[in-house]
This record gives structure tokens, C-alpha cells and sequence, in this order.
């Protein structure tokens, strides 16, 4: 395997020990098939076990490793160092509070989906065995069914760097999947609740989150769906 | 550094450790009938493994082809090579259908056929399509799914806690202490019973599809109490991971119509399985693609394989495969569309894991004795349901029903038992464990001793197995062990020490994997995954039972006396051939 030089600077903090982050700067001779996590790995394991960060799947599915490289909020794991060239500069997501180093305080961001009240609401009884959807019913909900919640877009949003209450746009997203979804009868509540000040109408149409999502999906065209659906049951 | 040694206190009726699909699935059931029920996991929920399973959840829904509970029941069978409980097999197809409406009336979106019901596709083993999916991302919607239903019934979620110690008192399991990753420091989780629900441990080897944090914390904790281990030594490689990295490249790109090709172009599984090619189980295919690299006819003699989906076409792959393509395309530059993918067998799933009986008890011994308020549902578990080797879309659902089997069991149990006292000193194991990790002055580094014992245990207990690498590999791991005694860590600190952490999941890895290495070497057949070139027959005169294991202060203590349960006038064993 071919190994070549690297400088990684990594923003560090110690909630105990310091008082702001800092830029701490390692220079590695690495495989060059390595990927963003594995640097942090070899960096953990083999110089510096305090660094702390999230992971976990290494497939691009649990959505742990969410972090800014080089300017991009990106999956750690999925990211192949070439992608880079010269020094690469590694800082947790932007927007949210720092715990230690790359790891950041999701809390908020869960607490949000949460408002969106994320779940099947139903008023008629189940069927004894599926509902009946269509194949075209089941496309309007797939993609954004595969958000893995990383918090990739609603890091990069100016709207919710501008107002830290905005439900943002992975909840936003997240009501969409469900007020979207043809067995749900709980929209009424739902689109209530995208409808308030810190809802929907911050969205700004911005595109941000859509240039951030790992999994490549149209987070601002849903939005953009979403707005159209609530002024129709709202006017 | 100081940490708190009393530590805080929750008292509950039902503790669940892991949030995958059986932690989340039982919580639910718990939940539901209004009684106080913790999950407390290492990750945030919906970071859990049970989301990286791609290619479906196995009913026999009959929704795209006719099929039959019958003919789940003999795959599945046949798939364990005779070494499932035909009792437990027979229960979880009759549950299986169930399950998964049960998941679609919660909002699972699941793919579609034509005139809207579940769609289903083939998979490997499986003589019907029998796996109901949603595109490539089914576990992914199954576990976010079952979150979402847990946050809305209130399940109390204690997110990136480390269990360090399992409580039994007079053999009943009254709760778990637990560190707190974040902020540092225990919490003694008080409850009337203990679900064990932390998936996989395929982290005990080089090459795995697994996760970082699947490192079988539960089994080592049983050993620790001096209850046993099943099955350990039957441990299935897939055989589409993803070279060199060994995540996982779903089983589906075969179900969907994919080929693997060896480095003269040629289908190769034709000289294995003539009649199933690619769409084998697991085991079968994994021992073809190793015999092909071993023999040299890997790609430019390297060691792997393709997996060629080309002739699919993009308008397939697109539509079915969206997620497994990405992966391709970021890890290896390779667009599945056009150019055929390099892939090799990658330790995946662990048949055996913590006894348990049908109704997810936890079992001391051959005879079946429980452990009163301790169960085990999902990969950690071994009920013994996949037997020798697990079919594809088997996991998920065995994770969902016996997720909801132990869900009711708990509740029933919990309803009629008072909760067992704390012993003064339950919290010194756990003290103890962090402060040996914290204050050791040793010079050894945890991942200099996991990265050994994983190269060593794929290479010596992988696909193809014998005694004598068996021999060695079990020195090695006793070396290892007296390593760990004098591993330190960097990081002295309290907020999310991932030092401490990782620490204590590699003694954990030693302790199991030492298990998994003598049932091996005791184990003088070769059945499902487990395969010994030195025997390479299935031998069911002498194996048709299960291996249970216990650590004592001699080394490990194995018993044959847990007979297989088989229902010799329906299913009686044949040889297996695909």
C-alpha cells in the first residue's frame, strides 16, 4: 500500500482543562486508501488515546462520525483521505455545543425531531395484515426515510445559526416523512406544529443542507413540498 | 483523577441493555403496560448496528410468489444445518408474519409491489421470496421505526452508557451499574429484570461487517458471573464485504440477480452449488470464494472475488440498491453499474451467544434452569434458533419477534415478582474495573493487544478451520490476556473517555474469543459455518448438540449434554445441498 506524508490538524477541547478550542496539528505517513476515520483511529490508538470522537457502523448508515473537513460538513468514514489534498483540518459540526474535541452535544437536535411528533399517528383501526401503499406512494417517503439523523444538515443552516429554536431541516424533514406518508392521520397536528414561528418559514431555501447531506437526499425540495402542503390546509 | 464511587441511583421495574431492534422492540412491549422501563446503550439508539442490515426481514407473507410457514421452517432448518431447535424454529415462523405486519401497521415504509402490498425478494437459502423490504435500507427503517415508537410510549433512554458490571443476587438479576460516557461516573440501574440485547461481536475479528462498538459486552459479563456461553464457535462470514474493509455489501445485490466471478471470469459457484449459484446461504458461498482464492483463481490471483451486478442495469440498481451502490462508489471508487466490484468474505454474524429458552429466559445449564429476571434477545442471544449458520433476513426478524417475546415475558414476570435488594457492594466490581484501566501503570496499549488478537482470529479461526491453528491461536489469546493486565490509557479524565471505554471492550473481546477458540477445537465436525479441514464431514452420530461453555479458574469448562431439539418425523437431518 502506498504511504504518503500528511499534516491533520484537528480542533481539540477539554471542557476541564481548557478554556477554547484549539488547533492541534499531527503529521502522519499514512496508507493512502485510509479514510478520515481511520486517521482518527490511528491518531486515538496510536498516539493519543484522550482524542475523543464519534463512530461506529463504518458504513455510512448510523450516522455518528457527522463532522466539518475541510470546511464540509462530511461522514468521517465514508470520506477517503484522497479526497483531500495537502493538509486536512478536521472540527466537530458546526452549531451545536462541544463536549470534548469532535464530539458535540445532539441532545437539542434529538429534542427537535421529537416535536415533530416522529411517528405513525393513526385514527382508523390496522388492518389484519398490511395497509395498502403504492409503489409511487412508497417514493414520496423513501428518500427522506433514509435520513440517518447525523446532523450533517441542520449544522450548516445559516436560518438555524440565526435562531437556535428553528426545528431546522432534518426535523423538518422528519414531519415531511410522516405527513407525507398516506397511512398517517395525524397531519393536522404535525403541520400545525411546522407551521409555528420557528417552523417551516425559516426555511430560506438556501440549499445548504442539501449540498450537506451525506445521502445525497433533496432535503430542500421536500421542504419546498412541505410549504405548499401546509398553505393548502392552512388558507 | 476522583470520580464519584456512590455513584446515582435508578430504580426501575425493567433495564434493557442496547438499544438495537430486540432492545427497542422489547422496551416497547414494556412500555406499553405502563410499567417503568430504562434502555440504557453505549450509542444513541438510532445509531445502533440493527440499522446497517440492508436487505430485508424474513416472512413468508407469500406476497410476490406462493409460499408456505412449512417451507420457512425446512429452510431455515436446513440453513442451520440441523443444529437449530426445531422447537424455536417452529414458533418464529409461526411469529414471523405477525412481526411484520405489526412493524408495517407502526409506519415501517416498506417497498411495494404493484397492487400495494409488502414487497418481497429472494434471498440466499430462502426457496421463496421471503424478504420483505425497503430498498436496501431495511434495518434502518425498521430500528428508527421502533425508536420513534419508544420515544412516543416514553422508554427512558440512557444514550452512551457503558455497562461495566451485570448484578445477580441469589440468582436473580437485579439491574446493571453503568458508566456514564459524557460526563463520567456510575449509575447503578436498580430493576426487577435485566434484558441483554447487545447484538453482534464480530470486532474479535480483522476482517468483520460489524460496527465499532459490537464487541460482545454482555457475553463477557455472563462469563464473569459464572453462567455460560452456546455455540460459540459457529460464527458466519458473509461473503460480500467489501475488500479490505469488510463492511458489508448486502446479500440483496445477490437476491436481485448478481454474479461472483473468479479471476478466470468464470461463475464459480456452479462448481459449488449448481442448483442455488450465488443464491446459497452464507456459509457455502464464503467456503467456495475462499477455495477459489485459496486455490489461486482469486482476481490477478489476489485474494478476492467480484461481485459483477453489470447486466442488472442502472435502472435496477438505481431503483433497488441505491445506498449499496453509494458505498461501492465511496470505499472503493467502483460503480457497480459498470465495473464489477472486489469483494471477500467478512466475519458478519454470531449464530451462538447467552442461552436463552423460548421465552428469552436466561439458562444456567444443559437441563434448562433459569436465571431468574435475566434475558437475552437478538444476536447476543442463543435460543438456539439459526443453529450453524444463519439465513439472510433471519436476524431482523428474530431480533423484532423474540424482541417482543421478551418485552412479554418481562412484563408478566415483573407484574408477580418483587424486586430484589442491592447487595452494600454492588458497585465495587465496576469501581474496580475502571480503577485497574485509570491508575494501571502498565505500558501496554489495548489497541496493540485487539489488533493481534483480530488478525489472529481471522486468520486462524476464519472460513477454514484446524487444529492446530486452533492450538496456536488459544496461546496467542492466553498471551494476550496476561498483556491486558498491564494496559493503561492515555486519557484520565472523566467526560467521554473513549480511552477507558475501548479499554474495557477489548477485555471483553479476549474473554469471549476464548470461548469461541476451544468450542472450536472440541468441536470435531464441520457443521453450518463451522468448518474444520481436519473434519470436514458433519458428523450428527456425535454433534447433533450444543456447546455450552463457562469460564472458571481452570480455563474454559465445556459440556455436550444439550441435546439438539429435533422433530425427527418431519425434519429429519439430510445432507445439505444447494
Amino acid at each position: 500500500m502506498a504511504k504518503e506524508k500528511r499534516n491533520i490538524k484537528i480542533l481539540r477541547y477539554n471542557p476541564k482543562t481548557d478554556k477554547k478550542p484549539h488547533w492541534k496539528s499531527y503529521n502522519l505517513e499514512l496508507d493512502s486508501e485510509l479514510t478520515i476515520l481511520d486517521v482518527l483511529n490511528e491518531i486515538h490508538w496510536k498516539i493519543d488515546g484522550s482524542l475523543a470522537y464519534r463512530r461506529s457502523c463504518r458504513s455510512a448508515i448510523c450516522g455518528s462520525c457527522a463532522m466539518k473537513i475541510n470546511g464540509q460538513n462530511l461522514l468521517a468514514c465514508e470520506t477517503p483521505m484522497h479526497k483531500f489534498k495537502g493538509t486536512i483540518k478536521i472540527e466537530p459540526l458546526p452549531g451545536f455545543p462541544i463536549l470534548k474535541d469532535l464530539v458535540v452535544d445532539m441532545d437539542g437536535f434529538f429534542k427537535k425531531i421529537e416535536r415533530v411528533k416522529p411517528y405513525l399517528i393513526l385514527d382508523k383501526p390496522t388492518p389484519i395484515k398490511e395497509f395498502i401503499q403504492t409503489p409511487e406512494e412508497f417514493d414520496n417517503i423513501r428518500e427522506a426515510a433514509t435520513c440517518i439523523l447525523c446532523g450533517a444538515c441542520t449544522s450548516s443552516c445559516p436560518s438555524l445559526w440565526a435562531n437556535e429554536d428553528y426545528l431546522g431541516p432534518a426535523a423538518l424533514l422528519k414531519s415531511y416523512r410522516f405527513i407525507f406518508d398516506t397511512r398517517d392521520d395525524g397531519s393536522v397536528d404535525r403541520i400545525d406544529i411546522v407551521n409555528d414561528k420557528n417552523g417551516i418559514w425559516r426555511c430560506h431555501t438556501i440549499f445548504n443542507c442539501m449540498e450537506a447531506c451525506p445521502k445525497n437526499i433533496k432535503i430542500t425540495e421536500y421542504l419546498s413540498k412541505l410549504k405548499v402542503k401546509v398553505l393548502e390546509n392552512t388558507i | 483523577m476522583k470520580f464519584n464511587k456512590e455513584g446515582r441511583y435508578h430504580k426501575l421495574d425493567a433495564v434493557i441493555v442496547g438499544a438495537g431492534l430486540a432492545g427497542l422492540r422489547a422496551a416497547l412491549e414494556i412500555a406499553k403496560t405502563g410499567k417503568r422501563v430504562a434502555i440504557v446503550t453505549k450509542v444513541y439508539p438510532t445509531r445502533s448496528h440493527s440499522g446497517a442490515a440492508q436487505g430485508g426481514i424474513a416472512a413468508a407473507l407469500g406476497n410476490v410468489a406462493d409460499d408456505s410457514l412449512e417451507m420457512h421452517m425446512f429452510d431455515t432448518i436446513k440453513g442451520s444445518d440441523y443444529l437449530g431447535d426445531q422447537d424455536i424454529i417452529e414458533f418464529f415462523v409461526n411469529e414471523a408474519r405477525k412481526t411484520v405486519y405489526e412493524l408495517e401497521n407502526m409506519g415501517v415504509p416498506f417497498s411495494r409491489t404493484e397492487d400495494g402490498k409488502i414487497n418481497q425478494r429472494p434471498f440466499g437459502g430462502h426457496q421463496s421470496p421471503r424478504a420483505c423490504f425497503s430498498a436496501d435500507i431495511t434495518g434502518h427503517v425498521l430500528l428508527h421505526t421502533l425508536y420513534e415508537q419508544c420515544v412516543r410510549h416514553k422508554v427512558l433512554f440512557f444514550n452512551e452508557f457503558q455497562v461495566f458490571s451485570l448484578l445477580i443476587k441469589n440468582n436473580i438479576a437485579n439491574g446493571v451499574v453503568a458508566w456514564d460516557i459524557r460526563h463520567g461516573g456510575f449509575h447503578t440501574f436498580h430493576a426487577k429484570a435485566v434484558l441483554l440485547a447487545t447484538g453482534g461481536y464480530g470486532r474479535a475479528f480483522e476482517i468483520t461487517s460489524n460496527a465499532h462498538a459490537n464487541t460482545g459486552d454482555s457475553l463477557a459479563l455472563i462469563l464473569e458471573n459464572g453462567l455460560p456461553l452456546e455455540d460459540m464457535e459457529f460464527v458466519q462470514f458473509h461473503p460480500t464485504g467489501v475488500y479490505k474493509h469488510g463492511i458489508l455489501l448486502s446479500e440483496a445485490c445477490r437476491g436481485e440477480g448478481g454474479y461472483l466471478t473468479n479471476g478466470k471470469g468464470e461463475r464459480f459457484m456452479e462448481n459449488y452449488a449448481k442448483d442455488k449459484m450465488e443464491l446459497a446461504p452464507r456459509d457455502v458461498v464464503s467456503r467456495s470464494e475462499q477455495t477459489e482464492i485459496n486455490q489461486g483463481r482469486g482476481i490477478d490471483g489476489k485474494d478476492y472475488v467480484y461481485l459483477d451486478m453489470r447486466h442488472l442495469g442502472s435502472k435496477k440498481i438505481l431503483d433497488r440498491l441505491p445506498q449499496v451502490r453509494e458505498l461501492a462508489l465511496n470505499y472503493l471508487k467502483v460503480d457497480m453499474i459498470t465495473d464489477p466490484v472486489p469483494i471477500q468474505p467478512t466475519a458478519h454474524y454470531s449464530m451462538g451467544g447467552i442461552p436463552a429458552n423460548i421465552n428469552t429466559e436466561v439458562i444456567l445449564d444443559a437441563k434448562g434452569t433459569v436465571v431468574r429476571g435475566l434475558y437475552a434477545a437478538g444476536e447476543a442471544a442463543c435460543l438456539s434458533l439459526h443453529g450453524g449458520n444463519r439465513l439472510g433476513t433471519n436476524s431482523l426478524q428474530d431480533a423484532a419477534t423474540f424482541g417482543r417475546v421478551a418485552g412479554q415475558s418481562i412484563s408478566k414476570f415483573i407484574a408477580e415478582s418483587p424486586i430484589e435488594e442491592l447487595s452494600q457492594n454492588h458497585l465495587d466490581n465496576a469501581n474496580g474495573k475502571v480503577s485497574a484501566l485509570r491508575d494501571g501503570k502498565g505500558k501496554e496499549r489495548h489497541s496493540e493487544i485487539r489488533e493481534e488478537l483480530q488478525k489472529n482470529m481471522t486468520k486462524l479461526v476464519g472460513v477454514f478451520r484446524k487444529e492446530e491453528d486452533m492450538l496456536k491461536l488459544k496461546s496467542i489469546i492466553k498471551g494476550l490476556q496476561e498483556r491486558f493486565k498491564d494496559v493503561s490509557i492515555d486519557d484520565k479524565g472523566d467526560v467521554y473517555n473513549m480511552d477507558l471505554f475501548e479499554a474495557f471492550e477489548v477485555g471483553n473481546l479476549l474473554e469471549f474469543s476464548e470461548v469461541m477458540v476451544e468450542g472450536a477445537i472440541a468441536r470435531k465436525e464441520s457443521r453450518g459455518a463451522h468448518f474444520r479441514t481436519d473434519f470436514p464431514k458433519r458428523d450428527d452420530e456425535k454433534w447433533m448438540k450444543h456447546t455450552l461453555a463457562w469460564k472458571t479458574k481452570d480455563g474454559v469448562k465445556l459440556d455436550f449434554s444439550k441435546e439438539v431439539v429435533t422433530y425427527m418425523d418431519r425434519f429429519p437431518p439430510i445432507e445439505r445441498k444447494y
